[in-house]
């Protein structure tokens, strides 16, 4: 059997992409991370999940500009490295940062949207890194893991709105975050009505 | 020895010619995996690992305080364990030097705090601009170990060098409409490159009731450890107002101002429904975005201690709120 193109290309990237956090946890516990190591991985991981679920979504509307197809074989492994550092993230804020005092946790879910919103964006992660095996394409069938999938755009959304409420004053980087993401969903968006138009025009040559 | 021809390797020992195009295969691939894995940890943490970049191992230069020093009475001093020195002067909220917490600790050198004079005006009997050092030379030094508590729910404990803002007040006469105390940071954008960027609206701006400020507990500081004001801990002369969040404790004074309005404040300015203009540690009223109930010590690990009201001086403080109802007046 032919192995497929640039066989190392996931490894690699699983590799990269989880180093980071390997380099936290091993330069958290040593005060390497600064006078406030908790504030300095709790930046990290969130920043790393938002960047990479939004490299997820951007494999798409490359492969759309660009015509390669590699992107999108590259596509699960940054869903699922955004997981990753998802839940690393929430787990520094819960277990490091609130001593996993429930109390805080759910003081902090029900009255401070800043959280909410982040902790949502976690949940809907669940359900698509869940049903991120081939097993599970086949079981719901492609256009509905597709529509499932479309959850990672609200997502990626509400990290924006969560990275926006966590600083305190220059918006300018969340906002940079933001536009990329808009970029993104408008190149899709592009996409969907070209392809929309062209069926319609198909369809008007072709009368059933 | 012989001098046959070297015999040639048994047919057996031959790689098969797809095996050595694999092998070759195999190399390049482990190659490009290699390069690439590194490439996406070397972006991933070039894009994510500002704030850890190392701390440029900055070394503050600024020299011990020379003449005497009083020692405290000691009445307000703490005796919990002081923040190390290093982490004192590396994590910093100084917006017009940068907006991470070591960006301060990196453009230091940027602000220059000689020659410097301090100017004193508003509802005095005595108006004036000072030279620093004249004004340091009207007092004697003394430490004060006092705690700070951040908004952000992080504190230190700081052994300052200063004196009391009541003695400089005094000294300048308050006339009978004064009842605010106004102060302002040096504006000078190449001095402070972060006045180039509107994040706040420059220059910074704090104020304090009259009564609040003859407190025998407000202080300005103008060294801490025994040394001179690093350039990011405000030098050459800031407030410090122990019982109220960090962000009240304005930096590099160039203006000090007595008013009979109350002044606006730049953090109030900028986000009314998070800073108020009182800005007294208060574990009951919960910034918007966070709880005021607990805050980590710098230095301290993983552990957070219960935020105290007034930061642990509501015996000296409280009574001058009397009446006041601090969740709105927050």
């Amino acid at each position: 059997m032919a192995s497929p193109p640039y066989p190392w290309l996931n490894p690699a990237l699983a590799v990269g992409g989880l180093s980071p956090l390997a380099l936290l946890a091993v330069q958290g516990p040593r005060g390497a991370l600064g006078p406030n190591a908790v504030e300095a991985a709790l930046n990290q991981t969130g920043l790393l999940a938002l960047v990479l679920l939004m490299a997820s979504l951007a494999c798409t509307p490359l492969k759309l500009v660009s015509g390669w197809t590699w992107p999108v074989r590259i596509r699960r492994t940054l869903g699922l490295l955004a997981f990753t550092y998802a839940c690393a993230h929430f787990l520094t804020y819960l277990v490091l940062d609130q001593g996993l005092s429930l109390n805080a946790l759910l003081e902090d879910l029900v009255k401070r949207p800043f959280i909410t919103v982040g902790f949502t964006a976690l949940v809907l992660l669940v359900p698509l890194a869940v049903t991120s095996t081939n097993r599970w394409v086949r079981r719901l069938g492609f256009p509905r893991w597709q529509r499932l999938h479309r959850l990672a755009y609200v997502a990626a959304a509400l990290g924006v709105v969560h990275f926006v409420w966590r600083v305190k004053q220059d918006v300018t980087e969340p906002l940079i975050y933001g536009a990329v993401l808009a970029v993104l969903f408008a190149v899709r968006v592009g996409e969907a009505m070209r392809k929309r138009r062209a069926r319609t025009a198909s369809a008007a040559r072709n009368p059933a | 020895m012989s001098d046959k021809p070297p015999e040639e390797p048994p047919g057996s020992e031959i790689t098969p010619e797809p095996l050595y195009l694999r092998r070759r295969e195999l190399l390049k691939n482990a190659g490009l995996f290699a390069g690439t894995a590194a490439a996406v940890a070397g972006g991933l943490y070039l894009l994510s690992g500002k704030q850890r970049r190392a701390m440029d191992a900055y070394v503050p230069d600024a020299g011990r305080v020379t003449g005497p020093v009083a020692k405290a009475s000691g009445e307000f001093d703490t005796d919990e364990p002081r923040t190390p020195y290093e982490d004192v002067t590396t994590y910093n909220n100084f917006y017009e030097l940068g907006l991470d917490k070591n960006d301060p600790a990196r453009l230091a050198h940027l602000l220059k705090p000689r020659p410097w004079t301090v100017a004193i005006d508003g509802e005095v009997h005595e108006p004036q601009t000072v030279d620093i050092d004249q004004l340091l030379s009207w007092f004697s030094m003394e430490e004060r170990v006092y705690r700070m508590r951040c908004v952000e729910a992080w504190s230190m404990v700081i052994p300052w060098l200063g004196f009391p803002l009541a003695a400089l007040l005094s000294r300048v006469k308050p006339t009978s409409h004064a009842r605010y105390v106004s102060f302002t940071t040096l504006m000078d954008p190449e001095q402070l490159p972060g006045q180039k960027r509107g994040v706040l609206d420059w220059p910074y701006v704090e104020g304090l009731r009259l009564d609040e400020a003859m407190h025998p507990l407000t202080f300005m500081a103008m060294g801490l450890y025994g040394r001179q004001l690093p350039a990011q801990n405000g030098a050459p002369l800031r407030l410090v107002v122990p019982w109220k969040y960090g962000f009240k404790g304005i930096k590099s004074i160039v203006r000090i101002s007595l008013t009979r309005e109350q002044p606006f404040t730049t953090w109030n300015l900028a986000g009314p429904e998070e800073y108020g203009f009182y800005a007294n540690v208060n574990p009951a009223v919960a910034h918007p975005r966070w709880s005021q109930a607990t805050e980590r010590r710098i230095g301290e690990g993983l552990e957070r201690r219960p935020t105290l009201p007034f930061n642990g001086y509501a015996e000296q403080v409280a009574h001058l709120y009397a009446g006041l109802d601090l969740r709105k007046n927050y």
